[in-house]
């Protein structure tokens, strides 16, 4: 199989998010890493990689920083990678980094390829449709939240799979799915490997193609949605906040639940 | 386009084995309430086979709408995207809204962004609340996981699509009706779907019902180890608590899946919801909001767990969890 795995980076889980002067957006003095739901993603490629044969192809949109959460892919195994470089600052919505990633994947290897995986979303914008809206540019099926992928064995329509789609409440739901199409993944549908010492210096001569987006034809300004301020969201609860050291906060804890009767047999 | 569409906005009330979901009628109450000031009626839509749409139109009959929509066909279920994207479609080019709402719920982020892009429109998704001025409708969404939120528009002219954030609006002042609405069912031409989807199932049955806890202790990723588990589970113990999870430490096998607490997981309500190291991400806190009491422990003063907490206390909850099971055990 010819795995596409999409992956974005996003800013570090503790990073701390400060506003730039206009509130456009964040100030970029913080760690980046890989957006969690995408490096399952990758997980799942070199997996079914690796049960199946294959070749996993690593693809970004992002600004030339954003070319590290690459490397790590072919560091973990993918065998080769895609930059699509997004001038400093550009800020995509899901259709316009949608239509860039179909122009690349369509020019890549003569646009063939079985499956594309995405993570279900980014932990900085979280539209949540990048996947969905590959699937829909590219004319593929496509399935969303997906927890588990199982190869079907060849059979006369053609290449198959299984996948699991989570549903609200504890529920699930197979869905069986023509190849090739998009599918979006759920954090936590596999155990995340980390790079070996080897794979860091075998990444090191794996091809990396730096595509500028002017040369997909795209702009990085067409967006359908424009965001008007970013800000820190107003407190809308009456939080009774507690600071200072920790036996302190314990103390007054204690006493909210004594009083709120919250402890056992009061 | 523009000229051709009519004064409505176009609720699509999302049903589950005929059965409304509740967040569909908060996206239908939060349609009524701007619609009137922009000189809009509200209109509703359901899509299923014949038994859904017949049992959701009888529940939506209750209330105010101008018009109530229907499109069935047997592949329409079980739920697929592409069928509902065709049918959604063809109902769209019936009814022809300004506005379009969804709830922000699994089946819509699977199947609305396609149905929008291919009316070359996007969907402003996890909308918590919206305003009119003027020019259109500015929605603000959660961004960074719910640290940050932002205004957006949509540059294009209408249809605009929604979708509502579950438990962002209310559905209490819903407007109810003098009278059941005119209906319109539509049978549209659904093509055979490339994705044969299977019926929705439970993984195992739950050995323990979060449901109606009266107490619960509920640890995160901030929790770090497995072995640390036991730090939770003994001040859960001390305030006769269950001992809940986030998602993560599910995954993590830590604890079992019926542990878990948010939109894939159990909806609970108990009297004391204790949070140590849960950073508050929407997915979980819809699942524990309705709470009584909500006390979060985490270090972190910006994490947004602290806007659903009624006591907040900021530190480290390897320091204040040990005092704490201190004063406890003092007490005993
Ligand atoms: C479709 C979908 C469905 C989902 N369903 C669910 C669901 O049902 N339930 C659910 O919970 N999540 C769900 N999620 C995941 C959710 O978005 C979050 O990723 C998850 O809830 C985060 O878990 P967490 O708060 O434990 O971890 P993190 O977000 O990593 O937060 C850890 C927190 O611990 C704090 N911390 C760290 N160390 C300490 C310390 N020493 N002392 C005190 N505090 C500390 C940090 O400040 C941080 O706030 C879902 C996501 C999606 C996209």
């Amino acid at each position: 199989m010819k795995i596409v795995v999409c992956l974005k980076q996003v800013p570090a889980k503790d990073a701390p998010l400060r506003l730039t002067a206009d509130g456009g957006g964040i100030r970029e003095d913080v760690g980046y890493e890989m957006n969690e739901p995408d490096a399952y993603a990758l997980e799942e490629g070199l997996r079914l990689k690796e049960a199946g044969g294959g070749e996993v192809v690593a693809l970004t949109l992002g600004p030339e920083r954003a070319a590290q959460v690459l490397r790590e892919a072919l560091a973990k195994g993918a065998d080769r990678a895609l930059h699509l470089v997004a001038p400093a600052g550009a800020a995509l919505d899901a259709a316009a980094t949608a239509a860039a990633l179909c122009a690349a994947l369509q020019r890549d290897s003569g646009g063939g390829f079985d499956l594309a995986l995405t993570g279900l979303q980014s932990d900085d914008m979280g539209y949540a449709q990048t996947g969905v809206l590959l699937a829909e540019r590219l004319g593929l099926p496509h399935a969303t939240i997906i927890m588990q992928i199982e190869p079907q064995p060849a059979g006369g329509d053609g290449a198959r799979i299984k996948a699991k789609r989570e549903l609200e409440g504890g529920y699930f739901q197979w869905l069986d799915i023509p190849l090739p199409a998009v599918l979006t993944i759920q954090s936590g549908i596999n155990k995340l490997r980390y790079a070996t010492l080897l794979g860091i210096k075998q990444a090191k001569n794996k091809p990396l193609a730096r595509i500028p987006l002017e040369e997909l034809g795209v702009d990085a300004g067409a967006n359908r949605q424009r965001m008007l301020r970013l800000f820190i969201p107003q407190k809308t609860k009456q939080t009774v906040m507690l600071e200072g050291p920790a036996a302190q906060i314990a103390g007054q804890l204690f006493e909210h639940l004594r009083t709120a009767h919250l402890l056992p047999n009061s | 386009m523009n000229d051709e569409l009519r004064p409505t906005a176009l609720v699509f009330l999302e049903q589950r084995g005929g059965q409304l979901v509740p967040a569909a009628l908060e996206a239908l109450a939060a349609a009524q309430q701007l619609s009137a000031a922009a000189g809009l009626k509200v209109e509703a839509a359901v899509l299923g086979n014949a038994e859904e749409t017949a049992a959701a139109a009888s529940q939506a009959a209750a209330f105010r709408v101008e018009k109530l929509w229907m499109a069935r066909h047997a592949r329409l279920s079980p739920y697929v995207a592409e069928a509902y994207i065709e049918a959604a479609g063809a109902l769209l080019a019936r009814a022809l809204p300004q506005w379009v709402f969804f709830c922000h719920s699994y089946q819509t982020r699977d199947y609305a962004p396609r149905l929008a892009d291919r009316a070359g429109r996007e969907l402003l998704g996890d909308v918590t609340a919206l305003r009119r001025e003027e020019g259109g409708l500015i929605c603000s969404r959660p961004m960074y996981q719910g640290k940050l939120a932002a205004e957006f528009v949509s540059t294009l002219p209408p249809p605009l699509f929604l979708s509502l954030q579950i438990g962002a609006f209310s559905a209490e002042g819903l407007e109810r009706a003098p009278a059941a609405a005119p209906v319109e069912a539509l049978e549209p031409e659904i093509s055979a779907p490339r994705v044969h989807p299977g019926e929705p199932f439970r993984e195992a049955r739950q050995a323990v019902d979060l449901g109606q806890a009266g107490k619960i202790v509920a640890v995160g990723r901030g929790i770090r180890e497995e072995k640390n588990i036991e730090l939770a589970r003994q001040l859960a113990e001390l305030l006769g608590a269950e001992l809940a999870a986030s998602r993560p430490i599910c995954d993590n096998g830590w604890l079992p899946m019926d542990r878990q607490v948010g939109s894939s997981g159990q909806t609970v309500a108990p009297r004391l919801y204790l949070a140590l190291g849960i950073s508050g991400a929407i997915q979980h806190l819809v699942g524990m909001k309705a709470s009584r009491t909500v006390v979060a422990i985490n270090k972190d003063a910006a994490a947004p767990i602290f806007e659903a907490a009624d006591i907040g206390a900021v530190g480290d909850l390897f320091e204040i969890v040990p005092a704490l099971i201190a004063a406890l055990k003092a007490r005993a």
